[in-house]
């Protein structure tokens, strides 16, 4: 298993884990003054490793909503991961089935972001993913424990910025996928689309909607520019 | 321990792992149209796009563009050094920077 590309995989998580590492720490100790013992901060970050999605919950479970409800939105806010599930599948033909069950258990925004920005240069290569999901995974179950433990004992731990670390990987990827103005199109509407509906229903629909209505819009345009091609040349 | 939370983490563990999974295990079982490739090639950057806006634009929920913004002020010479450098570890570096100097001064 100890190969280049898994070594690659390990140096490629590094941006994720220094935002995973005071976000993580943040949940653990909010989680633990709101209503969860250590064991189901650790049991959460295990099963789940959903950093929204936890953090809503949290606040649902203190807050003493019903379980039925909890569990519904959680399934919201996480529809989202389709879409990139879907993405990574073209590149995936070859792996077996159980392969790619393990691999997406470590799909989320921030690994899913990496994983395409590799695809783009490189062959798919298992070891890859299995490094890279694997250093993010421990890294968020640990820093949650960790921050859980501490509690109270510790500053504010994204007052030093390094959280912003996330926001700067998004940035960074966002502009090395930009190749063409049909992608800057996709990117500005996505994004308006993004704003719009977290600023007037909230953000758990945001999202998925924009993606999939930039998506469109950006394959539409494509097809449109070649019929106005088509018709021109004739 | 409360029962109760540990029945919610199972279910959220379930409709988390599901939607993650399943796209990718039966998508690429099966021939998909040219069409919907084209369309599945856009989602990267329109997944991208719409995870950062709201988390520079928009961090509290409300359309937020202004100089007591410090995640869209530090993301100005973030994309600075992305178009100009496309190099992912000064980009992070220069975010991280920015944003402890606009907390910490």
């Amino acid at each position: 298993m100890i190969n280049d590309n898994f070594v690659i995989g390990i140096k490629k998580s590094v941006p994720v884990v220094l935002g995973y590492i005071p976000i993580g720490m943040a949940f653990g100790i909010l989680a633990n003054q709101q209503c969860l013992s250590i064991f189901e901060i650790f049991l959460m970050s295990f099963m789940v490793y959903a950093g929204a999605s936890q953090f809503i919950a949290t606040a649902m479970i203190a807050s003493g909503v019903n379980a039925a409800s909890i569990i519904f939105t959680v399934f919201l806010v996480n529809l989202r991961h389709m879409l990139m599930s879907a993405s990574l599948s073209p590149y995936f033909k070859k792996v077996p089935s159980l392969v790619q069950a393990t691999i997406s258990f470590g799909l989320t925004d921030e690994t899913y972001a990496v994983d395409i920005t590799h695809l783009k240069e490189h062959v798919p290569s298992t070891s890859f993913f299995v490094g890279l999901h694997t250093i993010c995974y421990a890294a968020w179950v640990i820093s949650t424990v960790v921050g859980g433990m501490l509690g109270n004992l510790i500053p504010d731990p994204t007052r030093w910025g390094m959280d912003y670390a996330l926001s700067a990987m998004f940035i960074a990827l966002l502009c090395m996928h930009i190749k063409d103005k049909r992608d800057i199109l996709v990117a500005v509407c996505s994004a308006a689309f993004s704003l719009f509906i977290t600023a007037t229903v909230g953000g758990s629909w945001n999202v998925i909607i924009a993606t999939v209505l930039a998506a469109t819009i950006g394959v539409s345009t494509e097809l449109w520019s070649k019929k106005l091609s088509l018709s021109s040349s004739e | 321990m409360e029962q109760k939370v540990i029945l919610i983490i199972i279910g959220m563990s379930l409709v988390t792992y599901l939607p993650r999974m399943l796209p990718m295990v039966l998508l690429s079982k099966v021939k998909l149209p040219p069409l919907f490739l084209k369309w599945l090639q856009f989602i990267p950057v329109a997944v991208l796009s719409a995870l950062l806006a709201p988390a520079i634009l928009a961090p509290q929920d409300e359309l937020s563009i202004g100089l007591d913004n410090n995640a869209f002020i530090a993301s100005i010479p973030c994309f600075f050094v992305a178009i100009r450098t496309k190099n992912l570890f000064l980009t992070i570096v220069v975010g991280i920077l920015a944003m402890f100097l606009l907390q910490n001064l």
